[in-house]
Formats: structure tokens, sequence, C-alpha cells
């Protein structure tokens, strides 16, 4: 750099910075690797400070509710008296319908099924820094027994996958994510085929021939195909039905809250998970439990649920 | 060591500001930090690069562009290791952003909050052509040269920016 005229210098530089680091990346590529110490030295550095953070949000909101968010308490209060009554009401309804008995009865059945699975409850602490992405950092790590790939939900429905997994803090790829997707089937035709996130809220169910009956409103659930999630599991609900060149255009509302998420539940198992399979109660069609009807498979999406890495579809 | 001096181009002159010290470092960890811990409260704050406006405007007030760049560097690769991206993508980025800023930053007076807006968002742009172009080229990942979630993505840093550098010039050694 001696040699070189001053005006050049700093063009030279940006050249050379530049260079290094588009080798950085093709020696990524090249080793499928991921910078892991850089990397584990900034989110050991970071986590820390979010997790201060995340404590001291929630004491600030917790003093704010508890001591000056009090004035509007008489009204909130007169406002869920009214909302219990209608609930009451509400309930009293349900109560007379067999098929909602019936769903309720194999939803608790699932949930039964599901404790049976080791899991872990852990808090939401941070997101990811590119703003294109769909990432958050959880407060346990593999000290709390978390592994790469394990899966994560909460009790409405799918959130995602463990992308990588520190000592005390993990990183997981939320289903709204471009990258990211899930073995899933449609709840009544048991037509399977994987969903993926599209980088939007929606997500997108992508091999679903255009032959194939798909009514907006069904449920979405995990095909346990991808070897991560169980079967039956929550995914979404069908928001739109569009038909498209080869397969239909489907979007699908996630079940779970992606974007207010606080606490999660990690599977801690990369093995796959079997559930216990039951006969279907006959009532109501649109929550068949698992082995109550034959799957009707898309033939690209079998292959797709079965060979890719359904999470990440990063190269 | 005079704490500004001027770069004379012509005949016009162009004041280069200095900081107290520790304030870019501080500045560069707090967007950092904030980038990764606001949408975890307010989704909608997924939508601002506050590392990006942090770049900008040391790059723009420094005008030295071997340390515009290399700030772009350092906040680029800090970004990449708290995303899920390969490091070098928001890397390469913002050294490109931080050497651009500085350079113009040595040649204009971009002191005007007009001016601030209309360059923020020409850089938030052309950072997301880079990064778009380095997707496409280097990583094999098709992504969508424009969105709308890019053009309000685009006005929303470029108003925070106008908001966020007043601050900052608060910070500037008088």
């Amino acid at each position: 750099m001696v040699g070189l005229p001053s005006r050049h210098r700093s063009l030279f530089l940006l050249i050379g910075v530049v260079l290094l680091q588009v080798l950085l990346l093709a020696v990524q590529i090249k080793r499928d690797s991921q910078g892991r110490l850089i990397r584990v030295w900034t989110v050991s550095a970071v986590s820390p400070v979010q997790r201060s953070g995340s404590w001291g949000v929630g004491k600030i909101r917790d003093a704010w509710r508890h001591y000056f968010a009090l004035s509007d308490t008489a009204r909130q209060n007169e406002q869920l008296i009214r909302e219990n009554g209608a609930l009451k009401l509400e309930i009293m309804q349900l109560e007379g319908k067999s098929a909602e008995a019936d769903r309720l009865a194999a939803l608790l059945n699932f949930k039964q099924k599901q404790a049976k699975v080791p899991m872990v409850v852990a808090r939401v602490i941070g997101s990811s820094a590119d703003p294109n992405s769909n990432v958050i950092y959880l407060d346990q790590g593999q000290r709390d027994g978390i592994r790469k790939n394990m899966g994560v939900i909460t009790p409405e429905g799918v959130v995602g996958k463990v992308i990588e997994s520190y000592r005390d803090t993990s990183q997981v790829l939320v289903l709204t994510d471009r990258d990211s997707g899930v073995g899933a089937m449609i709840a009544n035709s048991r037509i399977q085929s994987p969903v993926g996130g599209t980088g939007e809220p929606l997500l997108n169910m992508k091999y679903v021939g255009n032959d194939d009956e798909v009514a907006v409103g069904s449920r979405v659930v995990t095909s346990g195909m991808d070897r991560i999630f169980p079967k039956d599991l929550p995914v979404g609900v069908i928001t739109q039905v569009k038909p498209g060149g080869q397969y239909k255009q489907i979007r699908v509302k996630p079940s779970a809250n992606l974007e207010k998420l606080e606490e999660v539940i990690v599977l801690l198992t990369t093995d796959p998970v079997v559930m216990k399979q039951e006969p279907a109660p006959q009532a109501d069609n649109s929550s068949v439990p698992p082995g109550s009807a034959s799957p009707k498979t898309a033939p690209q999406s079998t292959s797709a649920a079965t060979n890719a890495k359904p999470m990440d579809k990063r190269p | 060591m005079n704490e500004t001096y001027d770069l004379r181009f012509g005949e016009s002159h162009i004041e280069v500001h200095k900081f107290h010290a520790g304030t870019i470092l501080l500045s560069l960890l707090i967007a950092v930090v904030l980038q990764s811990f606001l949408p975890v409260y307010i989704s909608k704050a997924g939508i601002l690069d506050l590392p990006l406006l942090i770049t900008i405007y040391f790059g723009l007030s420094r005008r030295n562009p071997s340390t515009g760049l290399l700030l772009g560097t350092v906040i680029g690769l800090l970004q990449d290791s708290l995303s899920k991206t390969p490091l070098g993508l928001f890397g390469i980025s913002k050294t490109i952003i931080g050497y651009l800023a500085s350079s113009i930053g040595a040649r204009l007076d971009t002191e005007h909050p007009a001016a601030r807006f209309a360059l923020t968002a020409a850089f938030f742009v052309l950072h997301q052509g880079i990064v778009i172009l380095i997707q496409k080229l280097l990583l094999a990942q098709p992504q969508p040269w424009f969105t709308m979630r890019l053009l309000i993505a685009c006005l929303v840093n470029a108003t925070l920016g106008v908001f966020l550098y007043y601050f900052l010039d608060r910070l500037r050694k008088t």
C-alpha cells in the first residue's frame, strides 16, 4: 500500500476487503461451514445483553401493568364480566354440538400423547439481525439438552426448528422464513405437501395438484414425514386457494402467532416422534386423527418431504 | 489534534466531524443489539436496518473512505454473525455502503435533512440491491428484486435516519 497514490489507497482497501469477504463466503459454501467460531463469539457477547434487556423489559412491563396502568382496570373488569357472560352462553351452545365435543376429545387425546415427548419451555430473547429473515433466539441451549434440528412449537402450533445450538442460547428458524418448510397435510383430505415460508406472514403449500379438491378454511397439520415434528400438530388454516400452472397456489395462515412469540416449547428429540394411532371420531371430518384414513399423497410432495431437509433449504 | 477540520474541493469547504471516544463503537453495538432485540417486542421493527443507518451516518460524517469501509465491514460481519446468513453477505454490502457514504460525504454537504433523507433512501436501495445480487450470484438463492415491503422499508428507514442522525449530531465534538 505504501507505493500507491494516497487517493487510490481507500479504493484498493475496498477491493481487498470485499475480495476477502467473497473468499470467506466461498469457503463457507465449499465446506458447508457457517463460521461457527465468529458466531459463537458474537452470540456469547450479545446474548447476555439480550437476556438483560428481556429481563428489564419484562420488569418494566410488569411495573407498568401492576402500578401505573390501573386506571382502566374498572372498565376492563366490566368488560370482562360482559365477555364472561357471553362466553358462558357460547360454552352452552358448544356443549350441544357433538361434533365439536368429538373434536375436543381428539385434541385432548392428542395432548396426552404429546405429553410423552420430552420437551422444554424456553423464552424468546432475541431475533435475527437480518431484517429479511425470521430467526429467533431462545434463552436455553446445549446445557438444557437443545440440539440442532429439534422441533419448536407452541400449544397453538408449529413454530420452526433449531438451526444452531450454543451453550446457553439456541437459534430457531421460524416457519415464515423463506428457507423454512415443514412436512404437512390437509387434515380432512390427508393430501400431503410441504408447507414453506415466503418471508410474509402467510405460508405457502407447494405441491397440491390442480385436480385435488382443497377448501378454504381447511386445517393443515404436520404429516410427520419430515421426521422432526410428530404427526397431526396444527400448522395453519388455508386462507386462499388459486389454480396455478401445475400446482394450486395455496396460502396458509399459521396456527401459532409467529409474530408475537414470547415462550415456546422445544421438542427435545431429533428422533422421529411416533404417535400412537387410534381410530377416528366419526363426527368431524376436519379433525381426523392419524391412521383413520388412507393418506392421499401428492406424488411430488412425498419425495420432497422425505428426501429434502424439510425445515432448511439453504444450499 | 484538531477536533474538526476542513476538506477543500475547489471553493467548497466540507467539515469533517469527530466524535467523543467510544461513541462509534457504542453506537455500533447498540444498533446491532437493538436490531436483534426490538422485533421480539415490536414485530414491525423487523423492517428497520439500524446497522445500515449507523454505517451511513458515520460514513457521511467522518468522510474518510478507509474508515467508512472498515466500519461497514465490522458492522456487516456482526450482523451476519447474529443472522442465519453466511458471513460476508452483509459484510460486503455494508463495506461498499460505508465506502460510498464516506466518499460522497467528502464531496457533498450532507447536513440538510432533505439531503440525508434522499441519501439514506438511495443507500438503502443500493444496499438491498447488493445483498440480492450476492444472494443470486454467489449463494444461488433466488430473491425478488423489488417488493412492496422493500419500498416501505426504504421510506421508513430514510425517515428514521433523519431523526437518528439529528440525535447522533448531538454526540459530535464541538
